[in-house]
C-alpha cells in the first residue's frame, strides 16, 4: 500500500501548494485592489477609529468627531451644518470627502507628514492617534450675514480682508446639512444624498469657487483701471452717447433702460462709472484696444490658472475677443467674460489694498492634537495690477457709485463704502445675474465683498448691494 | 555469510523516543500562544487582562498533561503531531479571544465570550486524547468494533436529518443537535467512526476490490459486482447533501472513502470512478438544489452577490487583501467585519491580522501534521493501521483544503470547520480523538520490535529451524 500512500502524500502537498498560491494571489497580487475597493469599509472604518481633527471658526468647532457606542468609534458632526457647508463639505462613509474635509484630509485624519513624529510617539505611548485641527479664517458674523442675505436665492458671497487675503465669509446657496451624509448607516446616507442631489441647483456646489459667470458692469472697473493707468483721470471727459453702434454690425449697445448717460453725450470718467454708463465704457474699451483691456484683466488675475485657497477655484476668463464688436461687449462685462465670485472679491480687494492683490486663503493655521501650531498661513502678495495712485482714483470713483450712483443700497451709516454694481444679461428670456463688489471703510479698507445672485431679476444695485451692505455691517458690528 | 548479528534490544535502545523534542516544541507553542494573547490584549484594550495568568497556566497544564500521557502510554509516538495541534489550538484560542474583544469594543454586550468556552472544549479534548491513549492500547483492537462503529457513525450522521429543524438547523444546514445551550455537530464524530470502519472493511475486502475485469483506456476497471461499496458511500454522501444540506460533510466523507479505497487496492481506477460519480452527483445537485446552485454561483462571482450570499466571502477577501503580506497585526485589523469569523472564517481573520506569512505558516503547520500522519501510515507494519492512519491524516488534509479553499475563494463554500483552529466544541474534541489515534498508531510504527518476536529471520538463522 506504500506506493499509493506516497502518491497521496504528494497529492496533499499539491493541494496545499494550490492553497498557498491562491492565498498569495489574494494577499499579494490582488491585495491593493481589494484594500482600495470602495466597498471595503475597513480602511474607511479605520479613519472612523481615530479622532478626526476639528474644523474651527473663531474658537468654535464647526466640524468635529464625537465618540459613539457604535461599530465605528467616531461620528462626524456639523453643529451649524448648512451655514458652513460650502466650506467644510462633508466626510462621508459612502461618498468620501469634499471641500475642506477633502483638501485638508491629511491633517484632519492625522496622516499628514507634519504629524508623523507624533504618530510614532503614539505607537509607543499607547495614546490613541488623533488628527490635527484646521482653523479657518472665517468670521462667524460675516458668514451668517452672507448666508442670511442669500436666503431664498441662488448665489454666492465672498468677503475677505483686503490687507491679508484672509477670507472672512464664503457663502453659497442653496445649501444643505453635511451631517445628513456623514452618519454611519450607508443606507440612510444614500437616501439623504438622493434628497440633496435631487434638488436643482445642486446644493453641494459652492458657487463662489466652482462656477464663473458674466460679471456685467463689474468689469468696467478693470477697463477704468486700464484707462487710468494710461493717463486718464476720474475727471477726464469721455464720450457717452445714447447708444453705440457695434463696429461691423447693425446692432447697437444701448445704456441700461435705453436712457442717455448725459444730455451732452459725454461725461467724466467718474460720472460714467457712477451711473455705470455702457456706451462710455464700450467706447473706452474700443479706444484702449483689445490688448490693453486683456492685459489689465489678466493683471487682476483673469485667465490665470485657478487658485487654491486651498479649495480649488475655477479660473476666470476674458474669453475670445474676435472683433471690435466683441471688444465693446467685453468692456462692459458681457460676451465671453466670466468671473468667479472669488475673483470679483479680489478685484475689489486689490483696489482697496492700494493695488496690491493678496492671495486669498481660508486656512489660518493647522494645529496638532495637543493644540501646538503645525503651520500658520503667512499673507502673501499675489499681483500688483495697478499703482497705488490708480487704486486711489478707482476708490474715489467707487465711493461715488455707492454715495450717489447705482450702488446706493450699499451705504452704511458712518462708514464710507466703495463699490460697483453689475447686472449681467444671461440670454433672452432669462432673468439677469445681479452683482455687487465693494469694500469699506473706503479710506482704510478692512473688508472687501463680492455678492452674486444668479438670475436675481433686478439690478445689482437692488438685489446684491443690500446683501453686501449687511455683510459689511455684520463685520463692523463684530469689530466694536 | 551473515553479517554481525544485531541485538534487537540494542536497536530498541538506539531508537530515540523523541519525547524531549516534543516537550521543547510544546513549550514553544505555549510561549507563542501566551505572547499572542498578550499582544491581542495590549493592542485592543491597551492593558493585560487579569485572566491572562490563569489562561497561560491552564494552557500550559493542558499540554503538560497531554505530553505526560504520551510519555506514559505512547512513548515512541511521533514528536511533531502534538506540538502542531498545540500551536493550532493556541492560535485558534487567541483569534477567538481577539474576536470576543472586537464584539465587546463595538458595544455588542449580548454576545457571550467564546474563548473561555473554547478553552473548556480544549480541556475536554485533551481529556479524551488521554482517554483514547489509555483505553486503546493497540489500535488493531479497533478493527474488531468496525461494524459497531459503522452503525454508530451512520446514526450520528443521520441524527440531525431526522430531528426536527428547530433542534438541528443552523444557518440552513441540518447538521446540529442543540440541547440545553450546547450545540453538537455529530458529523465530526461520525467522520472518525466511519474512517475506522472504512479501514477495517477495506483491509478485509481489498483483495477482491483490487481484482480487475477489463482494461479501458489504460485503466483496469473493477468488476461490476464490486462497485457496491463505492456506490453505497456515494449514496450516503448524496443523502447527507440532500437531507442535511451539508455540502462539506458530503464532499469530505466521499473524498476520504475514495482515497482510502485507492490506497487499499492500489487501483487508480477507483479514483477515476469516484471522480466520475462525484462529478455526476455534483452536476445533478447543481441542477436540482437551489442552495447548491447559489453556493456555486456565489463562488464563481462573489462580488456580484456582495449584498447577499456573497457578502461573507467578499468580506473575507477584503480582509485578506487588506492584511497583505504582513497583516494588520494581532488586534490591528477588522476581522469582525466577516460574519461568523470565529468558526467558518477564522482563517480570514488569521490572514487579515497575521498577513500572508501568518496564513501560510498555519497552512504549513497543517501540512506538517498531515505529512507526519501519512509518514506514520508508511512506517506502521499492519495493514489496518496503515489504512487507518492514512484515512485520518487525509481526513484532516481534505477538510483543511476544502475549508481554506472555500474561505479564499478557491472552492465553493462549505460548512466545514477549520480543524483545531475554529470555534466549535464538537470539531475540536473530535479532532483531539483523531490525533490521539494517530499518536497511538505512530507509537506502534516507531516502537522497536518487542523481544518476543523472532530475533532473527528464519532464513538467516544459523541453524535450520524446523517449524511444526
Amino acid at each position: 500500500m506504500n506506493a499509493p500512500l506516497r502518491r497521496v502524500a504528494i497529492s496533499v502537498l499539491v493541494l496545499f501548494t494550490l492553497l498557498i498560491i491562491n492565498v498569495n494571489v489574494i494577499q499579494v497580487v490582488r491585495s491593493e485592489a481589494l484594500r482600495d475597493d470602495n466597498r471595503n469599509t475597513r480602511v474607511l472604518a479605520e479613519t472612523y477609529d481615530r479622532e478626526r481633527g476639528s474644523i474651527i471658526v473663531d474658537g468654535t468647532e464647526i466640524a468635529l468627531s464625537v465618540p459613539t457606542d457604535g461599530r465605528l468609534t467616531y461620528l462626524r458632526t456639523y453643529p451649524q451644518g448648512p451655514l458652513y457647508a460650502p466650506v467644510t463639505g462633508y466626510h462621508s462613509l459612502v461618498y468620501g470627502n469634499r471641500y475642506i474635509e477633502d483638501v485638508m484630509d491629511d491633517v484632519l485624519s492625522g496622516d499628514d507628514d507634519r504629524l508623523f513624529v507624533r504618530r510614532i510617539a503614539d505607537l509607543f505611548t499607547g495614546r490613541d492617534p488623533a488628527g490635527g485641527d484646521v482653523v479657518l479664517t472665517l468670521d462667524p458674523a460675516v458668514q451668517a450675514a452672507a448666508m442670511a442675505g442669500l436666503e431664498g436665492v441662488t448665489g454666492a458671497v465672498v468677503a475677505l480682508d483686503p490687507r491679508t487675503g484672509a477670507i472672512l465669509g464664503m457663502a453659497s446657496t442653496p445649501t444643505y446639512d453635511p451631517g445628513l451624509v456623514s452618519g454611519h448607516d450607508p443606507e440612510v446616507i444614500r437616501e439623504n444624498m438622493e434628497l440633496i442631489t435631487g434638488q436643482d441647483p445642486d446644493p453641494r456646489v459652492n458657487r463662489a469657487i466652482e462656477d464663473n459667470f458674466p460679471p456685467g458692469s463689474l468689469f468696467k472697473v478693470i477697463v477704468a483701471a486700464a484707462a487710468l493707468e494710461d493717463g486718464l483721470t476720474p475727471d477726464s471727459v469721455v464720450p457717452a452717447p445714447r447708444e453705440l453702434p457695434l463696429p461691423g454690425s447693425s446692432r447697437v449697445i444701448p445704456n441700461f433702460g435705453g436712457s442717455a448717460c448725459s444730455p451732452s453725450g459725454e461725461q467724466s470718467l467718474l460720472d460714467a462709472l457712477t451711473i455705470s454708463c455702457n456706451t462710455a465704457f464700450a467706447q473706452l474699451g474700443l479706444d484702449l484696444g483689445e490688448e490693453r483691456v486683456r492685459e489689465m484683466a489678466e493683471a487682476f488675475g483673469l485667465d490665470d490658472e485657478g487658485l487654491e485657497i486651498p479649495l480649488e477655484v475655477v479660473p476666470s476668463t476674458v474669453g475670445d475677443i474676435v472683433d471690435d464688436a466683441a471688444l465693446a461687449q467685453t468692456s462692459i462685462g458681457q460676451r465671453d467674460v466670466r468671473m468667479t465670485v472669488v475673483q470679483a472679491a479680489l478685484v475689489a480687494a486689490t483696489v482697496a489694498n492700494d493695488g496690491v492683490q493678496m492671495k486669498p486663503y481660508l486656512v489660518d493655521e493647522l494645529r496638532a492634537p495637543d493644540l501646538s501650531v503645525l503651520a500658520e498661513t503667512e499673507p502673501e502678495a499675489l499681483r500688483e495690477p495697478i499703482s497705488a495712485e490708480v487704486a486711489d482714483q478707482l476708490t474715489e470713483m467707487m465711493v461715488s457709485v455707492v454715495a450717489q450712483g447705482s450702488g446706493r443700497a450699499a451705504r452704511l451709516p458712518g462708514i464710507e463704502v466703495a463699490g460697483k454694481t453689475g447686472t449681467a444679461q444671461v440670454r433672452e428670456g432669462v432673468p439677469d445675474h445681479n452683482w455687487f463688489m465693494g469694500f469699506a471703510p473706503a479710506d482704510d479698507p478692512e473688508i472687501a465683498v463680492a455678492v452674486f445672485v444668479a438670475n436675481g431679476g433686478g439690478t445689482g444695485g437692488d438685489v446684491s448691494a443690500p446683501i453686501a451692505r449687511d455683510v459689511m455691517a455684520a463685520y463692523f458690528e463684530g469689530q466694536d | 555469510m551473515p553479517g554481525p548479528v544485531t541485538d534487537p534490544r540494542g536497536a530498541a535502545a538506539a531508537t530515540p523516543t523523541r519525547r524531549g523534542t516534543e516537550a521543547a516544541m510544546l513549550a514553544f507553542a505555549v510561549v507563542l500562544t501566551t505572547a499572542a494573547q498578550a499582544i491581542v490584549d495590549l493592542t485592543v484594550t491597551g492593558s493585560l487582562r487579569p485572566e491572562m495568568a490563569m489562561f497561560s497556566a491552564w494552557i500550559t497544564a493542558l499540554w503538560i498533561v497531554a505530553h505526560l500521557a504520551v510519555r506514559r502510554w505512547a512513548s515512541y509516538a511521533d514528536p511533531l503531531l502534538l506540538p502542531a495541534v498545540a500551536l493550532l489550538v493556541g492560535l485558534g484560542l487567541t483569534v477567538i479571544h481577539r474576536l470576543d474583544l472586537a464584539a465587546e469594543m463595538s458595544g455588542n454586550t449580548a454576545s457571550r465570550e467564546d474563548a473561555p468556552v473554547q478553552l473548556i472544549w480544549a480541556t475536554l479534548g485533551v481529556a479524551l486524547f488521554v482517554a483514547v491513549l489509555v483505553i486503546v492500547r493497540d489500535h488493531r483492537a479497533l478493527s474488531r468494533f468496525a461494524y459497531t462503529l459503522a452503525l454508530l457513525g451512520i446514526v450520528l450522521l443521520a441524527l440531525p436529518a431526522v430531528l426536527p429543524a428547530s433542534i438541528s438547523e443552523v444557518n440552513g444546514a441540518k447538521i446540529w443537535i442543540r440541547v440545553a445551550g450546547f450545540s453538537i455537530q455529530p458529523g465530526e464524530f461520525a467522520k472518525i467512526c466511519l474512517v475506522v470502519f472504512f479501514a477495517a472493511y477495506l483491509v478485509d475486502k481489498r483483495d477482491v476490490l483490487a481484482l480487475a475485469s477489463k482494461k479501458v483506456a489504460g485503466l483496469e476497471l473493477p468488476r461490476g459486482r464490486d462497485l457496491g461499496p463505492v456506490l453505497l458511500a456515494w449514496i450516503l454522501s448524496i443523502l447527507v447533501l440532500v437531507f442535511e444540506r451539508d455540502l462539506g460533510s458530503s464532499l469530505l466523507l466521499f473524498g476520504i472513502f475514495v482515497v482510502m479505497l485507492y490506497i487499499a487496492t492500489e487501483r487508480a481506477s477507483w479514483l477515476f470512478i469516484g471522480l466520475t460519480l462525484f462529478a455526476g452527483g455534483a452536476l445533478i445537485a447543481y441542477q436540482i438544489f437551489g442552495h447548491v446552485r447559489a453556493r456555486v454561483d456565489t463562488w464563481l462571482d462573489p462580488f456580484a452577490y456582495i449584498d447577499g450570499a456573497g457578502y461573507q466571502l467578499v468580506q473575507s477577501l477584503f480582509g485578506l487583501g487588506t492584511g497583505g503580506l504582513f497583516g494588520a497585526g494581532l488586534g490591528g485589523g477588522r476581522p469582525d467585519q466577516v460574519p461568523i469569523a470565529k468558526s467558518d472564517f477564522i482563517a480570514a481573520a488569521v490572514g487579515e491580522e497575521l498577513g500572508l506569512f501568518g496564513l501560510v505558516a498555519v497552512i504549513v503547520v497543517y501540512l506538517i501534521l498531515v505529512e507526519r500522519g501519512l509518514r506514520t501510515s508508511l512506517v506502521v507494519r499492519d495493514a489496518f493501521g496503515k489504512l487507518l492512519a492514512a484515512g485520518l491524516a487525509f481526513a484532516v488534509a481534505w477538510q483543511v483544503f476544502v475549508v481554506l479553499g472555500g474561505v479564499t475563494g478557491l472552492l465553493p463554500l462549505t460548512g466545514l470547520t477549520t480543524p483545531f483552529l475554529a470555534y466549535g466544541g464538537s470539531s475540536l474534541v473530535a479532532n483531539f480523538v483523531l490525533v490521539a489515534l494517530l499518536v497511538r498508531i505512530s507509537d506502534a510504527a516507531r516502537r522497536p520490535a518487542t523481544p518476543h518476536t523472532p530475533a532473527v529471520r528464519l532464513g538467516e538463522a544459523p541453524t535450520e529451524v524446523v517449524t511444526p
